[in-house]
């Protein structure tokens, strides 16, 4: 099968305008005859759900959560950044797009991109009406913040709950269309099928977690808005929750896979303390705009710390490395994430790391109490203070933070086309859980723009153009495609509670976890990474023996929903490591330690690697099948990313 | 250096919602206190599963104190001894060597008990959707900086929409009642400039689906705004009774 | 009509039953509060019975009176649908319940408070409202010398009373009245009563300690800058000034008299 990304022609600036008028149109009167599946209510799921509704489609909408408002990008700190040029300092569309592409070091499609540039003014205004309370000015209009290393103060926020306000915006949204009947809302449900019946995706299959109904759901489209796959290195800034399930799933019934191994690890994070840790708290990246990062000047000195035979306070200011300003003296601490989280992880690999584990970097607000006064500092950066005074139980006005990297994001995704359809008709694929926009690295403050261009201002007119094709006739759910899936779930959830090993799920997901952070984690190998490959066949063929799930089906069980999850990583972990493996260049967050420069910065290789990889299923346990679009740059050109 | 402790837990066990449920005590050995209070409980789900027990089941998904799923009562409180906090920011520093905790799900009627520590919160979503929203469809929207809204306004408004909907402020209430819920989201729109076209139905119809519920009626004791994790203040609750009254006794507009 | 109905049934438009009947009521403590303190009077009794006379035949009053009376039987009786209302809504209770660490003792006890208030009430009405209203109080007569100011107190039988009269005749103000002076300084010669009354105010004491305030609340009257002056009064005046005047009165009968 050859990727047509279906990039539309002409120049890139008309490029969205001239698609949408190309696109085929629905007749307002067939609407309500189709049904549309949004799995997912986080930014890109309520968003797209909504905005399907308002057109007039039915909509059934499916989370895990509880409630549609916990979705994850509730988590999302920092902001959301729109190219509104309201500071009138220098921003444009084509700024943003310029940014986004580079920062994603060349690794995006440009048309992709530049659509989302230019529809991020109006999810500002979106989430303006819906009364979304970003942070204004006295003059009672929005405020801006510079963001994550932008030049230009683009970012709007809401203090440091962002994505919280935007989510709860677009959840409003949805609760409207769910009064209105126009949304069915499935609290408590997981995906874990997708049905694809005559080449076309026409269902999913879901299992209702309060009492284990398996049943099946027929629609005109499918739209998985799943969020990312961080989750499979154990440790991240994911919720508890988070999975790949729903995408794989959709993987193993034809959705190609693309840039797996693109994962962004975020560099402000609290350390991890313990084996019992569960999951890693991110503190937004803003507050690099203050902070100064700074290891000890030698191991010997880090040692002294750790040991506790002295205090931060006797290091003195010329024993300190603040390494990112001395390695990049124009960015300083303001360098992409990747960037950043690559030297502290360089720090501590010197033995320069600090805090009892020696796997962290301090990042000090000493300096900016001394020049804005600690009133102000609280009023920017309060609850981030206290919430790493919660967790750590240090107060961080007195003394510097612990930081150190932490997974935070997947870039890869599902392959989508420029109207976001995976390989399989009718399967659409919306915002982290897909691989458009961000290349190998994914700006600050652009995940909440990507989540929400996609449900809000992309999907409606891309998904009209499919149904239009195919017609409003109603879904035949007695087609065997589904009782197929249907089945093949039953069995599947059979064969783990028939195990009854010695070892939980946890247990599993902690060895995963292990294994990709040593070998797929911020610096990768050849050598690591075949070895990991080894190591994670080993540990699915022992989970698929040994693993113990308790109780049945058909109860509240979250043994049983852990272990459905866990089962996909362990088929993604090795997918990732494939995607590593054949990526013999360092890009974004991917490093490979065989390709770097002469001052050990990451070193692309545009000849070779300038696609998107997207990686074919082809039956459990076999070497799945690279497919590549080639990325064609017309508007940028390619450099080599410097933030010296 | 983490200190290490062994406690003893007495949890609520219901298999699901028909069950009667009763408290079970376990031991939680060698918890360190840098653990948070949901990692204690995943270190004992461990250990009960590898006996072949089924875990304890309880609600959680950020456990960074922002997506409001987690809910436990903790020694008499919601979410435990500390304010300001959601359970998944409790530590096990807030506890001492030898202690009894006893953990107990939310109660209230309109939270039935879906299995031991967890339970339906559905009833939120609903008086959500009854009116917590402004009705403006996808695009063909004015510019953002179109709506100024004074910063004083605006901060209030974002006061009251930092409520995580964990209902913390039920399980509070020695009423059950959930105004400080609802009056958050009635204030936060009746606040803003955007809110002013549905401002009085929209309290009325929330206030409705509310009592639908069963939800108990305020009797102002403030329990909720002390043990709100977001620290949502009671003012929203004068607030939006000032809205709902307005709309009865001065307004023509109906709930729609 | 629907919509009032509907209103008033709503858990909103029943607690603005109990704070509008609450605020009433007091309002009424401090016209109460203030009529009593005739009792400190060193006239035998003779402005309290005038007073007294006033307040039970003067008609807006009177009209008033009724309002207070229907008031305090809605508050109780809303106050029980409400507790009602509310245990339902929590079916399975607590096993641990640290109530006092995140609302105040009172604000958690209004139910308890305001039981042992009627059960003060009643038996302060049947102790001198019932009996003043059926003749079963003594009755007196007051003759003041307009010149020297000096008045003279006579018991008279209940054959020689009509009704309450006020003249001046020769110089002499005389006044014919029920004598509830006298019923209170009797009745307040029971130390069992004097312990109820004392007590019965420190109930009211926290009962408008929250009861207070909490109205304004539930009428949405809450403003920044007016509702640190509704909790100073609520605390100050209602909750201490005027329960410790109204527990004044039989303590100071039962250690004078």
């Amino acid at each position: 099968m050859i990727l047509d990304a279906k990039i539309p022609e002409g120049p890139l600036a008309e490029k969205w305008s001239k698609h949408k008028f190309n696109l085929k149109l629905v007749n307002p009167a067939n609407k309500r005859k189709y049904t549309v599946i949004v799995v997912g209510t986080g930014l890109a799921g309520s968003s797209a759900a909504a905005s399907l509704a308002e057109l007039g489609y039915n909509v059934k909408a499916f989370c895990f959560q509880d409630s549609p408002r916990r979705a994850h990008s509730i988590a999302a700190q920092g902001g959301i950044n729109a190219a509104k040029n309201y500071r009138n300092d220098g921003d444009s569309v084509y700024r943003l797009f310029y940014d986004t592409i580079k920062g994603g070091d060349y690794r995006a499609r440009e048309a992709n991109v530049y659509r989302l540039a230019e529809v991020s003014v109006d999810i500002i205004d979106q989430c303006v009406a819906q009364g979304v309370p970003f942070a204004r000015e006295y003059g009672g209009l929005l405020d801006n913040r510079s963001f994550g290393g932008a030049q230009v103060s683009r970012t709007f926020y809401a203090r440091g709950q962002t994505g919280q306000q935007l989510l709860l915006g677009a959840y409003s949204a949805l609760n409207r269309q769910i009064h209105e009947g126009k949304v069915k809302m499935y609290n408590r449900h997981e995906m874990l099928d997708v049905v694809v019946a005559d080449g076309k995706a026409q269902g999913i299959v879901t299992r209702d977690l309060i009492d284990g109904t398996i049943e099946t759901h027929a629609a005109h489209a499918v739209l998985l808005c799943t969020g990312g796959y961080g989750n499979v290195f154990y440790l991240s800034t994911n919720a508890m929750g988070c999975n790949v399930t729903a995408a794989w799933k959709a993987h193993k019934r034809g959705a190609y896979f693309a840039n797996p191994c693109f994962t962004q690890i975020h560099p402000t994070c609290i350390p991890v303390t313990g084996d019992h840790q569960s999951k890693l708290t991110l503190m937004s990246e803003s507050l690099r705009n203050d902070g100064r990062v700074w290891a000890p000047k030698t191991p010997e000195m880090a040692e002294r710390l750790r040991k506790g035979e002295i205090k931060v306070a006797d290091i003195k200011e010329e024993d300190r490395d603040y390494f990112l300003e001395r390695k990049y003296p124009s960015f300083g601490n303001l360098v992409p994430r990747d960037v950043a989280s690559r030297n502290a992880k360089e720090a501590v690999d010197e033995g320069k790391g600090v805090g009892s584990s020696g796997k962290a970097v301090f990042l000090d607000f000493a300096d900016a109490i001394k020049r804005l006064g600690e009133d102000t500092v609280r009023e920017k950066y309060g609850n981030l203070f206290d919430m790493y005074y919660q967790i750590t139980d240090e107060n961080p006005y007195k003394q510097p933070m612990r930081i150190y990297p932490a997974v935070h994001y997947t870039m890869g995704g599902l392959w989508v086309d420029y109207n976001l359809q995976t390989t399989v008709q009718g399967l659409y694929c919306l915002g982290e859980a897909n691989f458009s926009d961000h290349g190998a690295n994914r700006l600050g403050a652009s995940a909440l723009m990507q989540g929400l261009a996609d449900g809000y201002f992309v999907i409606p007119y891309t998904v009209g153009d499919y149904l239009a094709t195919i017609g409003p006739k109603p879904i035949d759910d007695k087609h065997p495609a589904f009782a197929e899936a249907k089945k093949s779930v039953e069995e599947k959830i059979a064969k783990l509670l028939s195990l009854k090993g010695t070892k939980t799920v946890d247990d599993y997901h902690r060895e995963l976890g292990i294994i990709m952070w040593e070998y797929c984690g911020m610096a990768r190998n050849e050598a690591g990474l075949t070895k990991a490959k080894g190591l994670i066949r080993e540990l699915r063929e022992d989970f698929w023996k040994n693993v113990i799930v308790l109780g049945k089906n058909e109860e509240f069980n979250q043994s049983l929903e852990k272990a459905i999850r866990v089962a996909d990583f362990l088929e993604l972990g090795e997918l990732m490591v494939d995607d590593a493996l054949q990526r013999r260049e360092s890009c974004g967050g991917h490093f490979r330690e065989e390709s770097q420069t002469e001052e050990g910065e990451a070193k692309r290789d545009d000849e070779n690697f300038a696609f998107a990889a997207a990686w074919e299923y082809k039956g459990y346990g076999e070497q799945e099948e690279l497919h590549k679009e080639e990325l064609v740059f017309e508007n940028v050109k390619l450099t080599q990313r410097s933030y010296k | 250096m983490s200190k290490h402790m062994n406690l003893t837990i007495k949890v609520w066990r219901q298999k699901n919602v028909q069950d009667k449920g009763g408290f079970k005590t376990y031991k939680a050995d060698n918890i360190a206190d840098d653990m948070s209070f949901l990692e204690m409980l995943d270190v004992v789900n461990e250990g009960l599963t590898k006996k072949g027990e089924d875990p304890i089941h309880f609600d959680h998904d950020c456990r960074e104190g922002i997506c409001g799923m987690c809910s436990l009562y903790i020694n008499g409180r919601p979410h435990g001894p500390k304010t300001a906090i959601t359970t998944c920011q409790l530590h096990m520093r807030s506890f001492n060597d030898g202690e009894t905790i006893t953990i107990e799900p939310w109660r209230s009627g309109a939270f039935p008990v879906i299995k031991d520590l967890a339970v339906d919160r559905t009833a939120f979503d609903r008086i959500q959707q009854a009116g917590g929203y402004v009705s403006v469809n996808t695009g063909g929207i004015p510019d953002a900086n179109e709506i100024p809204v004074p910063k004083p306004i605006a901060d209030e408004a974002f006061n009251s929409a930092t409520c995580i909907g964990c209902g913390a402020c039920v399980a509070a209430c020695k009423n059950g009642s959930a105004m400080l819920f609802v009056s958050a989201k009635i204030s936060q729109m009746a606040l803003l400039p955007q809110g002013q076209q549905e401002r009085y139905q929209r309290a009325q119809a929330m206030v409705n689906q509310m009592d639908t519920e069963g939800f108990g009626s305020c009797t102002n004791t403030g329990a909720c705004e002390v043990e709100c994790p977001k620290e949502i203040s009671l003012t929203n609750i004068a607030r939006m009774n000032r809205e709902y009254f307005t709309a009865k006794f001065f307004k023509e507009e109906e709930m729609h | 009509m629907g919509n009032f109905k509907s209103t008033f049934s709503s858990t909103l438009g029943k607690k603005l039953i109990m704070a509008l009947t609450g605020l009433f009521l007091c309002t009424f403590l401090i016209v109460h509060l203030v009529g009593n303190l005739q009792i400190f009077s060193h006239d035998g009794g003779k402005a309290f019975n005038e007073y007294s006379y006033f307040m039970t035949h003067f008609p807006p009053i009177k009209i008033i009176s009724y309002l207070l009376y229907a008031s305090i039987i809605i508050h109780a009786v809303y106050a029980l649908i409400l507790t009602l209302h509310n245990q339902k809504a929590r079916p399975v209770k607590y096993a641990v319940y640290e109530g006092g660490k995140n609302a105040s003792w009172s604000s958690r006890n209004m139910g308890i408070l305001g039981t042992v208030l009627l059960i003060f009430i009643v038996t302060h009405m049947a102790n001198f409202w019932f009996k003043y209203h059926n003749d079963m109080v003594p009755f007196v007569e007051y003759r003041t010398s307009l010149q020297t100011g000096e008045t003279t107190v006579k018991e008279i039988p209940a054959s020689e009373f009509r009704d309450f009269v006020k003249y001046v005749d020769n110089g002499v103000e005389i006044v014919r009245a029920k004598d509830l002076y006298q019923q209170v300084s009797y009745a307040f010669q029971n130390v069992w009563l004097v312990i109820l009354y004392v007590v019965a105010m420190a109930a009211m004491g926290f009962h408008l300690y929250h009861g207070f305030w909490s109205a304004f609340q539930t009428f949405g009257w809450d403003h920044k800058k007016y509702m640190p002056i509704v909790s100073f009064l609520g605390v100050w005046v209602f909750a201490v000034l005027i329960p410790l005047g109204f527990a004044a009165m039989p303590l100071y009968v039962y250690f004078t008299k």
